[in-house]
């Protein structure tokens, strides 16, 4: 094991190239809805087991299920109302399972991005064979049913192994959702190839909110609003990203969708906003920023050499 | 009701995964099992309730008997017992409901002409018949949930054991009701594999455990099709005062805010179900009896809502099916 995963370097916020987004917004806006497919009774895996209780652990099951029969269309519309794509992060295995919600995202021109192939089998233990067959299974599913090859990665379950983001730059992948250490883009360290993280986020996760947080949906409302806030200004000085990520099963609940809807218009309501999916931010990044920053980043190791290694020695 | 992701130990990660890891058996059109079909609401025929109400509004009281000697395993009911044996303080705060609880939440449904479903453990009609007669001379529905709070049907309860726990609550609650007792409600909502059909084979004709939709639809027994409906779960009291410990406050907030989706919904998709659960040991309490009757009189302020019982609701659903 190791003390740091050596992914990304050290370069202060206050330090950076500064960022424009297109047509000179100040913040770059995406909404990350995670459609989803857990299994009743799949394998197990010795790191982790899928449900708490013995088998058919209906409760947590058929929530998620709820998601896709119910909330799905509940916090799509709020979307459509708002003129938002959402950026899919996919249970892969989901195009078998229910190609109608796929064909409705297609619709609305939404990007997908993988999330493994059931959000019940983890990555822990995998060998690098095993790692590679899922990321090929994703590329294959997702080029089949929706046309896209797709570019961005959200660990299945966020589990990982240590070769994970080696292996993404490798099958050519843009971007990883998977690390939350900024409020903007930056370059990961991989063996070969490019790679880099475009914010997530775990704060703004409604579920994180809602079920780890416990907060109410008025409250995330609120801290929807005040994330936004402080990153639309920030974003003057250079540009900022903000994510939101979703579950239809728990944002897509009655009671919870007006609340969530309120944020949304707030956030869209705003000029200067640009409303992206995360492979245009990745793009855009790597088009404009990304050898700029690689640049910075040298220049920041020269005159402040860490004493430690750090950010894997590149 | 997050899967566990802690670590519990520092060589989790040193394992081999078998190649059948990567084996997706269930990978298929529709679900990964075969209880009942994918399904999505938006897609499906509308329904109408009668007198063109936008809203059955169900709302389900719990009486619930938690036994002061529940095992630990293989889990507790929400609101089982905490402490060492004797736990006399849980088991006496979750009797409050039987003994005082329960008659506030009945009177706050009384003065707003509000029907209930009863979902009864069968030892709190075996304990105290009083509530039994309490609900039947109202013409409320009783439903069955099970024998008590320490009795859950999970895989690992023998098969015959499991049946008997069924048939006992069932026997128990129709003798004394005088009803057919068409509903089922697990005890922590909690079930086997072989749950739905042990139930079905009893005549029960609609089951709630099932948390994934918004209105009912059909699922598939051994004895034939019942109808899941749609018991909403994170609306609860429970829920939301005990679970999220939010406060009495947010939760008439969060009933209103269920109530004007589900109303709109239905002005464009036809007729929905407003489920509220109640447990007496929570909101009967007289710091908190106020705020259900908050969210109750919001409930009976509106026009077009149908105050209904489940198997009201689950047979003007099923003629239009």
């Amino acid at each position: 094991m190791k003390s740091d995963p050596g992914l990304y370097d050290y370069l202060p916020y206050t330090q950076r190239p500064k960022i424009e987004w297109p047509n000179g917004a100040h913040i770059a806006f995406w909404v990350a809805p995670n459609v989803e497919y857990y299994e009743l009774d799949g394998p197990s895996n010795p790191a982790r087991q899928p449900w708490p209780k013995p088998r058919p652990d209906l409760v947590p099951y058929s929530e998620r299920d709820f998601g896709n029969r119910v909330g799905h269309f509940r916090m799509m519309e709020a979307m459509d109302r708002c003129g938002v794509r959402g950026s899919v992060s996919l249970s892969v295995a989901l195009c078998d399972h229910h190609p109608e919600l796929i064909e409705e995202c297609k619709k609305r021109d939404w990007e997908f991005f993988s999330h493994g192939i059931y959000n019940t089998r983890y990555s822990y233990n995998m060998n690098e064979a095993q790692e590679r067959a899922i990321l090929q299974d994703a590329i294959d599913t997702v080029q089949k049913h929706t046309g896209q090859r797709i570019a961005g990665y959200l660990a299945p379950a966020l589990t990982h192994t240590e070769r994970t983001m080696d292996l993404m730059a490798e099958y050519d992948f843009l971007y990883t959702c998977d690390l939350f250490h900024d409020d903007q883009p930056f370059p990961v360290n991989v063996k070969k190839g490019r790679l880099i993280s475009v914010p997530y986020s775990l704060e703004m996760n409604d579920i994180i909110a809602y079920n780890q947080h416990f907060v109410t949906p008025r409250v995330y409302r609120d801290w929807l609003k005040l994330n936004f806030d402080r990153l639309f200004e920030e974003g003057k000085k250079s540009g900022t990203v903000m994510c939101i990520p979703l579950h239809a099963y728990a944002v897509g609940q009655a009671h919870r969708i007006a609340a969530f809807e309120e944020a949304l218009k707030y956030i869209t309501g705003h000029d200067k906003v640009w409303l992206a999916t995360g492979r245009e931010i990745a793009q855009y990044y790597y088009d404009n920023y990304y050898d700029e920053t690689v640049a910075a980043i040298a220049d920041h190791k020269k005159k402040y050499p860490p004493r430690v290694e750090t950010g894997g020695g590149s | 009701m997050r899967p566990p992701i802690d670590a519990t130990s520092d060589d989790q990660h040193t394992h081999s995964l078998p190649d059948s890891y990567l084996r997706y058996e269930h990978r298929r059109y529709g679900m990964d099992h075969d209880r009942y079909e994918w399904s999505m609401l938006v897609k499906r025929k509308p329904v109408e309730w009668p007198n063109q109400a936008r809203i059955a509004l169900w709302v389900v009281p719990a009486l619930e008997f938690f036994p002061l000697d529940t095992p630990v395993k293989p889990f507790k009911a929400q609101g089982g017992m905490v402490t060492p044996y004797p736990d006399l303080r849980h088991f006496t705060l979750r009797e409050f409901g039987s003994r005082v609880g329960v008659f506030r939440v009945f009177e706050a449904l009384d003065k707003r002409n509000i029907k209930a479903t009863v979902a009864f453990n069968s030892e709190v009609a075996r304990r105290y018949p009083f509530l039994m007669e309490e609900v039947t001379r109202r013409n409320w529905e009783v439903m069955a949930h099970g024998v008590d709070m320490a009795k859950l049907h999970y895989s690992g309860l023998d098969e015959a054991k499991e049946k008997a726990q069924v048939q006992e609550s069932l026997s128990t609650l129709r003798e004394m009701s005088g009803q057919p007792v068409r509903g089922w409600l697990s005890p922590a909502r909690s079930e086997s594999f072989a749950t739905p059909d042990l139930v079905a084979a009893e005549g029960v004709e609609y089951m709630c455990d099932w948390i994934n939709d918004d209105m009912p639809y059909p699922f598939h027994t051994k004895s034939g099709d019942v109808v899941a409906m749609p018991h909403q779960h994170w609306i609860s009291d429970t829920t939301i005062l005990f679970f999220y410990k939010q406060s009495g406050a947010d939760f008439v907030q969060q009933v209103k805010d269920q109530f004007d989706t589900l109303y709109a919904e239905a002005g464009e998709h036809g007729g929905r179900i407003m489920a509220l659960t109640i447990h007496p040991w929570m909101s009967g309490q007289a710091h908190r009896i106020g705020f259900l009757e908050e969210a109750l009189d919001y409930l009976a302020s509106k026009s077009d809502v149908w105050s209904a019982t489940g198997s009201e609701i689950m047979d003007a659903w099923k003629a239009q099916q």
